[in-house]
């Protein structure tokens, strides 16, 4: 089934190896005017082709860069190999991202050419135009509302192929032989990082990275042409680039493309993916929903999903690992599946789910728990852009909550005296774009990328991450500090949305919240408490006091870690906004940016310490039309109850 | 913002209309035209007249007095005691201010009724559902299915109209308009009860309407900053009386039209 990487070293030379012997099996999927619309690997092949040529005809050189700003859409991930076919790379870019965000890329990279979705992105390229002297056209995907434009750069999807069909009628072979010239060594896509401080960095990865990574955790999983992926993430991001480009090159697997962000649960549902990735927050989202709906079920379906799933905690994980348990057990599962699991992985649409992998950040025990006690084979995975991703993956059988697996075939792993990890393997980056100094930092002469990440094995050899080398800090009395490792403790509460931590180079920790408004909000409806949104809701005593008992049950537990139990949360306040990335409080992937937030709310960490109970707030936001208004308040700042180390031995 | 949209000769006019319920006076000597392919809007106080207006083009009401004309094969034609039925086989849609959707049948059921006009077949072959009708069914379907494209609201295609919020009902009540492939529409406040994004939202896609298929709108609106911002020409009502008529910056220098939307001391 796995295709040979070397004879096909690169993407565009997969294609057309899928075009000839798939030809006619489906490549790609788009719910179109509520119909499911299917790109054949053949019809894939002919679009792309087109593509290409028309860009040649427009002059996209080999090893220019092709920016590519969408959704995920059929005809974008045609635009990124129509790219590959002429040697250029193409540059994936974020497409919620602000205007003024997507300059620098633009710029950094001396981009000419850019394939845009819609009119939402075109015009967010029309506007930065000033500032980027290098982009010469703009083509769109969707033409919609963009008839009266009448700028010379912008250039149907439909117009740019006729152009190529033309082209490639006049010079017959040039397709074939530019595609035939392309090899495996070259870049083949380049990716931002979002990046927590500064600007971006693009990251370079040649094919042979990419293509080998795909085929190795492809070949681990035993996928094949028969599955099928719901592609739902930023393609911008590497994740989704690999689940639905990347690996349905190698494998020759169909991707489908939701009809548009509010849909994909239904789309889901619809399609039944075989393969699914999910970073935790949405799986987070997902369990949200479903228990806020359970909440509001009848009394008998109620209490029957919660014997079930009190049986499927019990028992659920240790099936799906083939562990023995009992026959009761076993039985009462069997009912379990039909009654309650069954239904509910349909309504999550994950009934056929194979093979399911989380990744990103930390992923609460009970959220993951709770997918594999269902019957739904979800597993960790560790890697980033700069990896091509995999590095470590559970293998079946071997999961744990608290790891994410041994390393991929392929793949060595070290640690520096400082606990750093250190990565070598056939899929690391060739460069990041423009910026050998940041190369060299991060990989060093014997080719080991310096991951940035804490961590250890533990006893099976499986990875464990605990925080980022450079955020683990220490208190003034020495204690260590790792703040991702307690807001993530925190953010485990269905109730605590995000959660920013501050304590290095301090006497005590504290913390930022913003409580999650639909549990909250389903909360108060519960609790006869009425409210009118947020910034209501952030005032409530009766709030401070749920959140309050959150941060108890984190303080209880780190108490009885003798390395840790000084580092109990004493304080905390809700802020009044939600951290949004559109105010850059958050990457684009949704991670928290601690430095940036401690400057622009200093006011607050400051009260915080002095130990004030309120503090007045002005704080400029950010719309998401770009402009820019003002929210003052003030905030309650309340203290937490903390144990003492003792009191937690006796415990314990 | 409108560079390819021409507006053309007049398609719908009115002239010396006068409507009254009994004593009461809705409407007297009210004038005005509207031309092809133009966002033309009515405002004015409550009371002043507005939906009288739009009932009476519709054909809900009928004039005592006065003729309305409306173009139809290339020349305006004079149309007598119409009802809203044959009012709308001449191509004119409308939406309501109040909502008039099927509470009980889901987005894409409310806007099919839309495309009732258009069918063909008759009832008992719609009912069995085989041949022509079936046929029939999947042309509309898509038709529908542009539309709900077109409105973003594809996540709601299957939910009944009741469960949505008032913001997206008034998106499906423009949609059932649209299904009408109109030539006219005329939209009832359309804007009415919403907040500041909602409205945002359904100006773009009056301005899309408009714009895309080249559809003549005229809107009853009483928020004046929506109406000065997206209309080509507005007739401003008071006490049924036209008091101003033309571009939105020469009645907002009307001084009667200021006076009717401020109060003066008699």
């Amino acid at each position: 089934m796995a295709v040979d990487i070397r004879t096909f070293d690169t993407f565009p030379k997969l294609l057309a190896h899928h075009a000839q012997v798939r030809g006619a099996l489906p490549a790609i999927r788009e719910k179109d005017l509520g119909v499911w619309q299917t790109w054949s690997w053949g019809r894939f092949a002919d679009e792309v082709r087109a593509l290409a040529c028309g860009l040649a005809a427009h002059g996209l050189q080999r090893s220019a860069h092709l920016a590519i700003v969408g959704d995920n859409r059929p005809r974008l991930y045609a635009a990124m190999c129509a790219a590959q076919c002429l040697g250029a790379v193409p540059v994936p870019l974020y497409q919620d991202a602000v205007a003024t965000e997507m300059a620098f890329p633009i710029q950094n990279a001396e981009i000419a050419f850019a394939v845009a979705e819609d009119q939402e992105q075109v015009d967010k390229l029309l506007e930065i135009l000033p500032q980027c002297p290098s982009l010469k056209r703009i083509y769109f995907d969707d033409s919609r509302g963009l008839r009266n434009y009448a700028q010379d750069s912008l250039t149907s999807y439909e117009e740019l192929q006729a152009i190529g069909r033309e082209f490639d009628a006049r010079n017959p072979g040039f397709f074939d032989a530019e595609v035939a010239r392309g090899q495996g060594s070259e870049p083949a896509a380049m990716f931002f990082t979002s990046g927590t401080t500064g600007n971006p960095k693009g990251v370079v990865l040649t094919h042979t990275a990419l293509i080998d990574r795909a085929q190795a955790a492809a070949v681990m999983e035993g996928l094949g042409d028969s599955d099928v992926v719901l592609a739902y993430l930023p393609p911008a991001w590497i994740g989704q680039n690999i689940f639905s480009y990347a690996q349905p090159f190698v494998t020759g697997y169909c991707i489908c493309c939701p009809e548009s962000a509010e849909t994909v649960m239904a789309d889901m549902r619809e399609i039944g993916p075989t393969y699914y990735f999910a970073p935790p927050r949405v799986l987070e989202a997902l369990l949200t929903t479903v228990s806020i709906r359970m909440e509001d079920a009848g009394s008998i379906k109620r209490r029957m999903y919660l014997y079930f799933m009190d049986v499927a905690r019990r028992v659920g994980a240790k099936i799906l690992d083939g562990e023995s348990v009992g026959a009761a057990d076993r039985f009462l599962y069997r009912l379990g599946d039909v009654l309650v699991y069954g239904p509910l992985r349909n309504v999550l649409g994950m009934s056929r789910v194979r093979v399911a992998y989380t990744a990103g950040e930390a992923i609460g025990p009970d959220l993951f728990v709770f997918y594999r006690s269902i019957g739904i084979n979800l597993k960790q995975l560790y890697g980033s852009t700069e990896t091509s991703v995999f590095v470590c993956i559970q293998p079946n059988g071997q999961v744990k909550a608290d790891t994410v697996g041994p390393a991929v075939p392929g793949v060595e792993l070290k640690f520096t005296p400082q606990r750093e990890l250190l990565v070598r393997s056939p899929g690391l980056f060739k460069e990041y774009y423009k910026n050998p100094q940041a190369t060299a930092d991060a990989k060093d002469a014997e080719g080991w990328f310096h991951t940035g990440d804490a961590g250890y094995f533990d006893p099976d050899g499986h990875l464990k991450i605990i925080d980022r080398v450079k955020d683990v800090g220490a208190l003034t009395d020495g204690t260590l500090f790792a703040p991702k490792y307690l807001e993530n403790k925190l953010k485990f509460f269905p109730y605590i949305r995000e959660a920013v931590a501050f304590g290095h180079g301090r006497d005590k920790v504290c913390v930022f919240i913003n409580f999650d408004i639909d549990a909250v909000g389903n909360w108060a409806e519960r609790h006869n408490l009425p409210y009118t949104g947020y910034v209501d809701l952030a005032s409530r005593e009766e709030v401070y006091q749920l959140v309050g008992e959150c941060i108890e049950k984190v303080n209880l537990d780190l108490s009885t870690d003798p390395e840790l139990s000084n580092s109990q949360i004493h304080r905390f306040l809700i802020l009044h906004k939600e951290l949004d990335a559109d105010d850059g409080e958050l990457t684009r992937t949704r991670k928290v940016r601690r430095g940036y937030i401690g400057e622009r709310y200093q006011q607050l960490v400051e009260a915080m310490y002095a130990g004030r109970d309120t503090v007045h707030v002005e704080a400029q936001v950010r719309y998401e039309d770009g402009r820019t208004g003002m929210v003052s308040s003030d905030l309650g700042i309340r203290d937490a109850k903390t144990f003492a180390p003792a009191a937690a031995k006796r415990a314990a | 913002m409108s560079g390819g949209r021409k507006i053309g000769e007049v398609i719908l006019a009115v002239e010396e209309v006068s409507l009254a319920f009994g004593g009461v006076k809705a409407l007297s000597g009210v004038s005005f035209d509207v031309r092809e392919h133009e966002v033309r809007a009515i405002i004015g106080p409550n009371g002043a007249g507005k939906s009288s207006m739009l009932n009476v083009i519709n054909g809900v009401y009928h004039p005592q007095q006065g003729t309305i004309r409306l173009r139809m094969d290339g020349q305006l034609r004079e149309f007598h005691d119409m009802d809203p039925h044959e009012v709308a086989l001449s191509g004119i849609a409308r939406t309501f201010q109040n909502l008039a959707l099927f509470k009980g049948m889901s987005v894409l059921d409310n806007i099919m009724t839309g495309r009732n006009l258009r069918m063909r077949t008759n009832l008992l072959l719609q009912a069995i559902r085989i041949g022509p009708a079936a046929r029939e069914e999947m042309v509309h379907r898509d038709a529908v299915e542009r539309i709900i494209d077109f409105l973003e609201i594809q996540a709601w295609r299957k939910t009944p109209v009741g469960r949505l919020p008032y913001g997206l009902q008034k998106r499906v009540d423009l949609g059932r308009a649209l299904a009408m492939e109109p030539n006219v529409l005329l939209l009832d406040e359309p804007m009415a009860g919403m907040n500041v994004e909602e409205k945002q939202d359904m100006c773009r896609f009056i301005l899309d309407v408009n714009d895309h298929f080249g559809t003549t709108i005229v809107l009853i609106e009483h928020d004046m900053s929506v109406v000065m911002d997206i209309s080509d020409r507005v007739v401003v009502l008071d006490y049924g009386r036209k008091i101003g008529d033309g571009t939105p910056a020469e009645v907002r220098a009307n001084q009667a039209v200021i006076d009717a939307y401020l109060g003066v001391s008699h």
